[in-house]
């Protein structure tokens, strides 16, 4: 018998031979939409399924991606006129430049396209385009009758989307509070948004999404962590082990229960995991859509409700040395 | 070549050396390490400044290798005592011409300054650079426009030392002379100019920002915040100061998210200028609370006031006095001044060595008092 031996991330085993071609089984011609010819890469194969392909393309991922690309060539054409059409200017200026939305004095109306109305343009063809990689996912899981929860998961990443892009711009009544299409700009509209709405950090929906991203990131290490453990009893074939509980379940459980008094169990710690992973983007978006909308200082609010104290001592360097020390002037 | 009992006992008792040789090796390499940084001390030494309460995180860090050089210009600094008057001697608009701010000095006390200002100003060109190359007799003259400019200039030294003490002398008497920004400069460095908009092809609020410039301080924040904030009144403050207020980003009192940018540019400008960061001022979990500000924040507030009164009364004035090759690459508008014209990335400027202890003339717009 052959042990399969996984050490690190690489896979040291790879299966290659005839494609796997997947269900064409109901006389609904499934094959047609699905393009390229299979073929098989060792170097892929170190990382997951050697196989690639074939790709399944139906209307949705046409549409998807359509929408999508117009979305990528307006933001990268209105850049490139930024820069008076330069390429070495666009490379060089690439990260810093953007595609910003209107000026906040055209509210919810269309401004003109040098002032923002090729990022309401944009920004339409991307919802298309996110919102048909949605219905994507979930017609995917319905041709193959898997459950949904792959598309929910999906959707909750879209509503922090549609919050920051949609929802939030329409509450407050204009477009301008929409996030640029640009590498640093959209990290200093992050930041921005933080300080004019009096720091973020106590908004407890966002404390929430912290929790929960940080929790996925515990929980995958924990789960992948405990199935590395424990693949040489069988643990890896997580399926069979879930209805007929071998060795491998049995230990990692007693790791968990002697480690802190609880343990998951071998199907329980998948929903532990994809309730952390959507609830991230879920707390997210809702304290994303309070802030501006109902709350405009989130530090006031925090003392209003009693959770940000105050610390004693004095604010000024003077009372806590001298500057000639600091510049090395004295000791 | 080592003797024959040694290898035999080598053979006779075969021992891993590599195990404890590792161990070995680290223990003595920490030991090692450990003894040159006390011999010599740490060269990664940091030092900080703390700025606030304990638990705040307010702290101002900063490398021993930065922190222990002295601002490479104070050496070439040339300082002079005064001549204290004993009375009756010829005053200097009684001897020269055309002595407009100066007239009240002794003939002593006003060629020291002269001297004083060309080592700080023109040390390469000498006299010539304002007075040009004829004779003394002609010294009156206003022909050249850095004699016009340098004039102007000297009015608005008197007038930050006499009105703005609050911010130049805020911690301790310090003031300000030609050199704090010149340092031996025709031009002073980290003066600045209109460039805006940086964008072509994009208008309104998409048209200033977005471009690594040197008024954006090389970040994808607005290039305008020194136009916007240093040479108007325009408020910088962005916050609401309760949980919940009434208004939509388009009112005229309301500050939106580009604001916001505006704000954190200028803000980030103020602390490259001064080589600190946001909690030497502020506490950082809430920007706006004056409870949690520092004392410097104050001296800050008015040394915005004070940049925009000097840009506005005294440099942009100018601008019909320079010659195009003074004047902005792209408006040709007049040289400004700003934080960093001073403190070129300092705390304080020059490390705040007292700068108008030997210059009472430059001190007030009157007639000087020595002492």
């Amino acid at each position: 018998m052959m042990f399969p031996d996984y050490q690190n991330i690489f896979t040291q085993v790879q299966v290659q031979g005839k494609p796997e071609m997947g269900m064409d089984d109901q006389g609904n011609n499934m094959m047609e939409e699905r393009v390229g010819k299979p073929r098989f890469n060792t170097l892929v194969g170190l990382f997951g399924n050697a196989q690639l392909g074939p790709y399944y393309v139906g209307w949705t991922t046409l549409v998807a991606f359509a929408t999508g690309i117009a979305w990528f060539v307006i933001v990268g054409f209105n850049m490139l006129a930024q820069v008076g059409y330069s390429i070495p200017q666009f490379l060089r200026q690439l990260f810093w430049l953007a595609l910003e939305p209107p000026s906040p004095e055209y509210g919810l109306s269309m401004p003109p396209l040098d002032e923002g109305g090729w990022y309401i343009i944009a920004s339409f063809f991307l919802l298309v385009s996110v919102m048909t990689w949605l219905l994507r996912a979930y017609l995917l899981a319905q041709q193959h009758k898997m459950g949904k929860h792959i598309f929910w998961g999906f959707a909750a990443a879209v509503w922090l989307f549609l919050v920051l892009g949609l929802f939030r711009p329409v509450l407050m009544g204009s477009w301008s509070e929409a996030v640029p299409y640009g590498i640093f700009p959209h990290l200093d509209w992050t930041t921005a948004f933080s300080i004019r709405y009096g720091n973020l950090y106590y908004n407890p929906f966002h404390c929430l999404s912290i929790v929960f991203l940080y929790g996925s990131v515990l929980l995958f290490c924990m789960h992948g962590g405990t199935i590395l453990a424990v693949t040489r009893y069988g643990g890896d074939r997580e399926l069979e082990q879930i209805y007929d509980r071998g060795t491998a379940t049995e230990r990692a459980a007693l790791f968990w229960r002697w480690t802190m008094g609880f343990n998951a169990t071998m199907e329980g710690i998948h929903r532990w995991a994809w309730w952390f992973a959507v609830l991230t983007p879920i707390t997210g978006g809702i304290g994303i859509l309070l802030t501006g909308t109902v709350v405009d200082n989130w530090f006031i609010w925090a003392q209003e409700h009693n959770f940000a104290p105050m610390y004693d001592g004095s604010y000024g360097y003077a009372d806590y040395g001298s500057y000639e020390a600091f510049i090395g002037k004295e000791n | 070549m080592l003797p024959k009992w040694f290898d035999k006992w080598n053979q006779d008792n075969p021992t891993n050396v590599f195990g404890p040789a590792i161990l070995v090796g680290v223990l003595g390499g920490a030991v090692f390490a450990a003894i040159m940084v006390v011999s010599f001390g740490n060269p990664a030494q940091t030092a900080s400044m703390q700025t606030g309460p304990r638990g705040t995180g307010m702290s101002v860090p900063e490398f021993n290798v930065a922190r222990l050089a002295p601002d490479p210009t104070i050496e070439d600094y040339y300082t002079e005592e005064p001549y204290v008057p004993e009375g009756g001697e010829d005053l200097a608009k009684d001897i020269y011409e055309n002595v407009q701010v100066l007239g009240d000095l002794t003939e002593d006390n006003f060629n020291r300054l002269m001297t004083a200002m060309t080592q700080w100003v023109s040390p390469e060109e000498g006299c010539a650079y304002c007075h040009g190359d004829g004779d003394l007799e002609t010294y009156g003259s206003d022909d050249l426009y850095t004699k016009v400019v340098s004039r102007r200039m000297i009015q608005m030294t008197q007038n930050i030392n006499e009105n703005w003490s609050g911010h130049v002398n805020a911690v301790e008497e310090v003031g300000v002379n030609c050199y704090t920004c010149h340092r031996g400069e025709n031009v002073p460095s980290e003066i600045w100019f209109n460039i805006n908009p940086v964008n072509e092809a994009a208008g309104g609020w998409a048209s200033v920002q977005n471009r690594a410039t040197s008024l954006s301080q090389s970040t994808s924040l607005p290039s305008n915040a020194l136009e916007v904030y240093l040479t108007d009144y325009e408020p910088v403050n962005v916050h609401d100061l309760e949980s919940r207020v009434e208004g939509v980003p388009n009112d005229e009192d309301v500050a939106s998210i580009q604001k916001t940018e505006q704000t954190y540019s200028l803000m980030n400008y103020f602390a490259n200028s001064l080589g600190v960061n946001c909690v030497f001022c502020h506490s950082s979990r809430a920007f706006y609370d004056p409870e949690q500000h520092t004392p410097q924040w104050a001296t800050a507030l008015l040394g915005r006031q004070m940049v925009i009164e000097l840009n506005q009364e005294y440099l942009i004035p100018l601008e019909a006095e320079y010659p195009d090759d003074r004047l902005g690459p792209i408006y040709g508008d007049a040289p400004k001044a700003a934080c960093k014209t001073c403190h070129k990335g300092y705390q304080r400027p020059l490390q705040g060595i007292n700068v108008i202890a030997d210059w009472p003339e430059l001190a007030t717009s009157e007639a000087p008092v020595y002492e």
